[in-house]
């Protein structure tokens, strides 16, 4: 006898996890959008920002100042990177850009851990992990927070975007960088505050995934678990990410349970991959993704 | 990428071979009778392991122009297939196992390279790194990889061949050293014929390419496969010359970073450059903790030396694709050049095209 519950029980675990990859994908999307980098540092800077702040916090900054710091290094970090890295590379094949934010990856790394130290860190934000029994299925509460997070995250960019100056900028920008300049917008300064913005998100996603996981090396990796999102939800939209991430979230669970026993378990770390690429074969820009125009 | 990197010194044809003779003697005769144990063993045969994987690698990347994030997984496809095949075919000589195991990553390489047909950009960078997490999850997983080891590993073979057998440091850098050598020069041959003209033209404007008429399914799966070749055969070195005793985890992300590292650091598109970019990342983290300690003292324990490595290596990517996308070798070829025009004699200067 099938076990619907149970079914259901995996399933909404997955559909929150995969809110969780969504929040690190928004952040390759909206430097992919504007500057058209895939940022592989972004799991990187989800370390950083999450060990600086829990190093700050265990050294007795309060929560808020701590909170602040952190930001105004990200910050920081934004600014460097378009400085340091993208103006000199400004003009340069993607592949040349997105090989650039390897080494990017690796020194941001680097960084975090030897100033900080490679000791696993606990984090807590003061939300509980009790499963909460809504009609016989269970669901994790911290799942629900992070999802509500993830959510207003969404909903901000969204109205960012919409409202505001810098907003129209970047959509400009995105849209046609040539064109763009050409009216006058600042292009290194939109860079330097996308990059802001995705070391912000990173951020968030690192207190989160921190939570989790504890704060370590490791955290780092989720940017592996990104990258299939953005395969299947297209690498430049923002919708495509969040819908992405709930599918590579449900299906990763799925796969794991019903299909991982038949050859021997473990496989989560490579389905979402599969199903992506499957699905790229079939529909090339993703789910959401814009359709390039190539008569090849 | 738009020049085709110079395979040869514009140097006259008899200054060239005296110096490849010259080469060939201090790598095959002095080395293997004068060298310690420790610089063959530990330096020279995983540069000469490295250097072909990047050999491999730069054939998809540097000259057809296709991202490979998943050149471990060949590595260790190479390595296990080998093991496998000494293991239950035990007639074959060594030597075919080699080619053999190359055959097979090669089969897996244009496996994983089929989704590069109908993508562009990113996408196949990520099919390879598909590939890398699912070869090394097979490989722990199934038992029969690793003759049912619980962890994965294996333990290689004494290398022999023809009778002779290779046990000792010296022994397994030559047959390194031999192995290397003719699959470079095999490389070095497939690039300078139509095939090789081919790739480059797939990586400058694939449907230009098209349009003079290089077949492009072809040409991109004949990449995969020779890249996958390559690096299989170097991931044979790598276990049964080098290691001698390799476990799935070895073979991770990070050691594709390496080789891709190593290809930018040397020079994409460039087989000498592959040399170069190989002996860095191998001597340098020697040099680092050297220097790091003479300076820091004990401050510089080994998690130090490894989290400073990677900021170095990391900023050096950063900087050689800012100022010199050339890499190295092209350091080496101005270099040259300045020596020429020094000691006044007659050459061509350097062209890149």
């Amino acid at each position: 006898m099938f076990d619907y519950q149970f079914l259901i029980e995996v399933l909404v675990g997955g559909l929150l996890s995969g809110v969780m990859y969504s929040l690190v994908a928004i952040g390759f999307v909206v430097i992919y959008k504007t500057s058209g980098v895939l940022n592989f540092a972004q799991g990187a800077m989800l370390l950083f920002a999450a060990l600086t702040f829990v190093s700050l916090v265990e050294r007795g900054v309060a929560f808020p100042l701590a909170l602040l710091a952190t930001l105004a290094i990200m910050v920081a970090l934004g600014v460097g990177v378009e400085r340091a890295v993208l103006r000199p590379l400004v003009n340069q094949p993607p592949i040349t850009l997105f090989m650039a934010t390897l080494g990017l990856s690796y020194v941001i790394e680097g960084a975090a851990q030897l100033l900080w130290g490679t000791q696993v860190h606990g984090l807590d934000i003061g939300i509980s992990d009790v499963p909460l029994d809504i009609a016989g299925v269970f669901i994790s509460q911290f799942d629900l927070f992070a999802a509500a997070v993830a959510g207003s995250l969404v909903t901000l960019f969204a109205l960012f975007f919409r409202i505001t100056r810098t907003g129209l900028s970047f959509r400009a920008v995105a849209d046609d960088p040539f064109a763009a300049l050409a009216v006058g917008l600042r292009l290194q300064r939109v860079w330097a505050i996308v990059w802001t913005v995705a070391g912000i998100v990173a951020f968030v996603a690192g207190l989160l995934w921190g939570a989790r996981l504890g704060v370590q090396f490791s955290l780092s990796l989720v940017v592996l678990k990104a990258l299939p999102v953005l395969v299947l939800g297209g690498f430049d939209s923002i919708a495509g990410a969040i819908v992405g991430g709930l599918l590579i979230g449900a299906i990763e669970k799925l796969a794991e349970v019903y299909v991982g026993p038949l050859v021997g378990g473990g496989i989560e770390a490579w389905a979402a991959y599969v199903v992506a690429l499957a699905f790229l074969l079939v529909r090339p820009s993703g789910l959401f993704g814009q359709k390039l125009v190539e008569r090849a | 990428m738009d020049t085709i990197a110079s395979t040869s010194h514009r140097t006259g044809p008899v200054a060239e071979s005296i110096l490849v003779g010259v080469a060939a003697v201090i790598a095959f005769g002095v080395i293997p009778l004068a060298g310690s144990d420790y610089l063959m063993d530990a330096v020279l045969t995983p540069f000469l392991a490295l250097a072909l994987a990047a050999v491999g690698l730069n054939v998809l990347t540097g000259y057809a122009g296709q991202v490979s994030l998943g050149s471990a997984a060949f590595f260790a496809v190479g390595a296990y297939a080998a093991y496998n095949l000494h293991l239950r075919v035990p007639e074959l000589p060594l030597l075919l196992d080699l080619v053999l195991a190359g055959f097979v990553a090669a089969a897996i390489g244009i496996v994983f390279g089929l989704p590069s047909l109908r993508l562009r950009g990113f996408y196949p960078a990520v099919s390879t790194l598909a590939a890398q997490f699912f070869v090394q999850w097979a490989l722990t997983k199934f038992g029969w990889f690793s003759n049912d080891n619980p962890s994965g590993v294996i333990d290689a073979p004494a290398l022999s061949f023809a009778g002779y057998s290779f046990t000792s440091a010296a022994g397994r850098y030559l047959f390194s050293l031999a192995v290397v050598t003719v699959a470079t020069i095999l490389t070095l041959r497939l690039l300078q014929s139509q095939t090789g003209r081919n790739f480059i033209a797939v990586r400058d404007h694939e449907i230009a390419a098209k349009v003079i008429g290089v077949p492009l399914l072809q040409t991109k799966l004949l990449a995969f496969g020779v890249s996958s070749f390559l690096i299989g055969v170097a991931g044979v070195l790598w276990a049964f010359a080098y290691l001698r005793t390799v476990e799935p985890a070895g073979f991770n992300l990070d050691r594709s970073f390496q080789i891709l590292f190593i290809i930018i650091i040397g020079g994409l598109a460039s087989l000498r450059g592959a040399f170069l970019g190989a002996a860095f990342i191998v001597v340098f983290p020697l040099m680092l903790s050297r220097l790091g300690a003479a300076l820091l003292g004990g401050v510089f324990d080994s998690g130090v030396l490894e989290m400073s490595q990677r900021i170095v290596i990391g900023a050096l990517i950063i900087a050689f694709l800012i100022t010199e996308p050339r890499g190295l070798i092209a350091l080496w070829d101005r270099f040259r050049a300045a020596i020429g025009r020094r000691t006044g004699r007659p050459r061509q200067d350097i062209s890149y095209n």
